[in-house]
């Protein structure tokens, strides 16, 4: 089982959940094991392709899963997958 | 003890040596004298160990008991019986300078003196040049530094309470909002009394209370496409707590072509991050995120909320990274995203690379002519359908 981050903006999808358990291989099938758990996280994170979103960020434990093999990226018992959406909240 | 320090042989080198040892580099220097003697003039990379302070201090500034050590002091009795104190504690390779500061000067050789600061300088940063890390260079160069933040509002507004405080010479605005009851719970450089002007002016009648050595410059406006790099060209970091992503990116693309550091943070919520941008030397915003996200994945802090002391913790780390960035300091948050979750109290740091095809800095990135630096794209189409308040 890996421990899946869950971003605020996304909480409301999870029942404000934080942190999801979720078991798969790979990068890929924790997210799917995460939408078929949560289903309304699917459209925020995959695209009609079935690729990740652009806008979502994905890191397993501290590295971006870009710079790793994608959504192919293998995952451990324990490791962390963190979900990241861009944030503008600044000012007001 | 008045006589310890003739019962042993310590080795005594004239201030032209020392000069020539320190130049040569693999010294370490200490000075040997009191701290108000320190903050008036000392060696460039002296470090200050007090002689009531040896014991519990030399082994931070000099761990290498076998490395060079040059002791100085005032005249050279302090750092002769400082010498003796080292050699009984296991330094082997010890020397006093012969004659202290006094001959060191006397002999036209440099110091680093507090010439540049008033006497009440000296006094108001004196907790910042007992710092090794900041000393007198590096509060002249904070009091010769020019920051620009990117609204004045709930990260601006401690970020500038601190660089104020901290005596950045120059403090750039941002801001076409006015104070408003709503800021208060967590813009702590505004108040009750200055509900309804704008936020600029109400940030310089603070900093200005704070420390009168900061020079405030107002920009009551919006940054866009036609005065981003008017505005930025005179400044030397920039603070970016934008509240929407077609400023960000802007500011993002703009900073690159000026080469220019950029400290971001953003908040909502309970949460917030913070990188720092420095051009060709680590990621871009852009790098970080390539396409803004659609609305319902970025509400803003009006639509969501945000915990006021968040907007104090990510604004005072933003202070902090600026600082270090003055100085030279430590280690900045380049190629780094920190996390920081209120609720559980924890911080998180990614990894941030940068992206050999970022559209911006990238390695196919084409060098932007001059007759092109002020034209950017459209980045409200871009960020179209994006979150933020605008």
């Amino acid at each position: 089982m890996a421990t899946v981050r869950i971003p605020p903006v996304l909480r409301p999808k999870t029942g404000g959940q934080s942190e999801v358990e979720a078991a798969g291989g790979n990068v890929g099938e924790v997210l799917r094991a995460l939408t078929e758990a949560h289903p309304d996280t699917s459209t925020q994170l995959f695209g009609e392709d079935g690729e990740l979103n652009r806008y979502v960020n994905v890191y397993l434990n501290d590295e971006d899963v870009r710079v790793l093999d994608g959504l192919e990226t293998a995952v451990k018992d324990g490791d962390t997958v963190v979900i990241l959406p861009a944030m503008a909240g600044g000012t007001r | 003890m008045p006589g310890t320090e003739t019962q042993v042989t310590i080795e005594e080198i004239q201030p032209f040596e020392a000069a020539e040892e320190i130049n040569g580099g693999d010294v370490v220097l200490i000075d040997t004298r009191e701290p108000h003697e320190y903050q008036e003039a000392h060696l460039e990379g002296g470090k200050l160990v007090p002689p009531g302070l040896l014991g519990d201090e030399i082994e931070g500034a000099a761990p290498d008991k076998s490395a060079r050590t040059i002791l100085y002091c005032r005249s050279g009795n302090r750092s002769a019986i400082a010498a003796a104190q080292l050699q009984a504690m296991g330094y082997d390779n010890v020397a006093s300078m012969a004659g202290g500061i006094l001959l060191w000067q006397e002999q036209g050789l440099p110091v680093v003196s507090t010439s540049g600061m008033t006497a009440e300088q000296r006094e108001r940063y004196s907790r910042h040049t007992l710092l090794p890390e900041v000393g007198v260079d590096g509060q002249l160069k904070l009091l010769n530094s020019k920051v620009l933040l990117l609204g004045a509002g709930g990260l601006g507004a401690p970020t500038a309470l601190y660089l104020a405080a901290a005596g950045v010479g120059t403090i750039g605005l941002v801001d076409d909002d006015v104070v408003d009851a709503s800021n208060l719970q967590r813009q702590v450089i505004h108040n009750t009394e200055r509900i309804g002007m704008p936020k600029t002016t109400s940030a310089r009648i603070f900093i200005e209370q704070l420390n009168p050595d900061v020079n405030v410059v107002e920009h009551n406006g919006r940054l866009d496409a036609s005065n981003i790099l008017e505005v930025m060209k005179d400044y030397d970091i920039v603070v970016d707590g934008a509240d929407n992503f077609p400023t960000r990116y802007l500011l993002n693309d703009a900073s690159v072509r000026l080469r220019k550091p950029v400290v971001s943070a953003s908040i909502l919520g309970f949460d917030g991050q913070i990188s720092t941008f420095v051009p060709y030397e680590g990621p871009c915003y852009r790098c970080l995120y390539p396409t803004p996200p659609p609305a319902e994945l970025a509400p803003s802090c009006s639509a969501n909320g945000v915990l006021g002391v968040m907007a104090g913790t990510m604004g005072t780390l933003q202070a902090n990274e600026v600082i270090k960035l003055v100085l030279g300091a430590g280690e900045p948050l380049i190629g780094r995203l920190l996390l920081y979750d209120a609720l559980g109290t924890t911080f998180t740091e990614l990894k941030v690379r940068r992206d050999p095809e970022c559209p911006i800095c990238g390695e196919h990135a084409e060098e932007v002519p001059e007759s092109e630096m002020g034209k950017f794209p459209d980045y409200d189409a871009f960020c179209a359908g994006a979150g933020g308040d605008r």
